[in-house]
């Protein structure tokens, strides 16, 4: 997993580079909030491109990192979805509380 | 076409990927799309998971993996000895979680039962819970 921050827009890009199952949303779940906590990141941005695959664990690390930007006033992003893991969103119906672009261009014109 | 196996692994959350895998590649030779293969690996991530962090919370215990395929048919069976289930037919509605602040959105067993054709679930308490997947590898691409 990849992290950078873009101080002038308050958001923190996140790059995920494996399934995205519960081993793996422990270890995002507490890289980034560490991150929103460290700085004055309220936005985050979710790269998929390099995801293949997501469980509901997926859907649970995304509704909690919502909670958060929401209080703080920001939003989650994620960009790059692949048919799999839009099947899930889908399921889950979280594209009414976070927003799916098509691009990191998109995505930082939300922010 | 006929086959069988079995895997058993520690309730360690890095054992997810491996069920994954050994179900995908177990079912390979049926040629399923990529559309059943994903579902496939979905559902087994759903029941695996299940197993880890509701059936065994923080003690260890084994999770085992049975296989079978008869067809065009395959049948996968994930197994814990954990605390059992109360209430299957609550523990299956849609957005119910036992554990709502973990994160967790309460859809594994609605991913199971959709992504698989037929779904079946044997708990008891304190013995244990029993998760019975089925699918037909229809390979209609
Ligand atoms: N193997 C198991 N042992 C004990 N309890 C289980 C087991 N599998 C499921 N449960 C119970 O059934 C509930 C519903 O499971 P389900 O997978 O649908 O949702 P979840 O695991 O809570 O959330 P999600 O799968 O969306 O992360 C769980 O919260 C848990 O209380
Ligand atoms: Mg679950």
């Amino acid at each position: 997993m990849e992290t950078n921050l873009l101080s002038e827009k308050r958001t923190v890009v996140v790059k995920i580079q494996t399934d995205l199952d519960h081993h793996s949303a422990s270890l995002i779940r507490k890289t980034v909030d560490a991150k929103i906590k460290g700085t004055n990141a309220i936005n985050i941005i979710f790269d998929f491109s390099a995801v293949d695959f997501m469980d509901s664990s997926g859907i649970g690390m995304l509704m909690g990192r919502y909670k958060i930007a929401n209080i703080l006033g920001g939003k989650v992003i994620v960009f790059g979805v692949g048919k799999q893991v839009k099947r899930i969103i889908d399921m889950a119906g979280i594209d009414k509380i976070i927003n799916i672009c098509d691009s990191y261009d998109a995505a930082l014109l939300l922010v | 076409m006929e086959n069988i196996m079995k895997l058993e692994f520690a309730n360690k959350s890095s054992n997810e990927n491996l069920a994954r895998l050994v179900a995908a590649a177990f079912v390979t030779p049926l040629d399923p799309t990529c559309e059943e293969l994903s579902e496939i690996k979905t559902a087994i991530s759903e029941a695996v998971t299940n197993a880890i962090i509701h059936g065994y919370e923080d003690s260890l215990g084994m999770v085992r993996l049975d296989g079978r395929i008869y067809g065009n048919i395959v049948e996968f069976t994930v197994s814990d000895k954990g605390c059992g289930i109360a209430d299957v037919a609550k523990a299956m509605e849609p957005l119910y979680t036992g554990k709502p602040d973990h994160e967790r959105s309460g859809l594994g067993f609605t991913i199971m039962e959709s992504f698989m054709d037929k779904i079946e679930v044997k708990s008891t308490l304190g013995i244990g819970t029993v998760v019975k997947m089925k699918k037909v590898i229809k390979n209609d691409r």
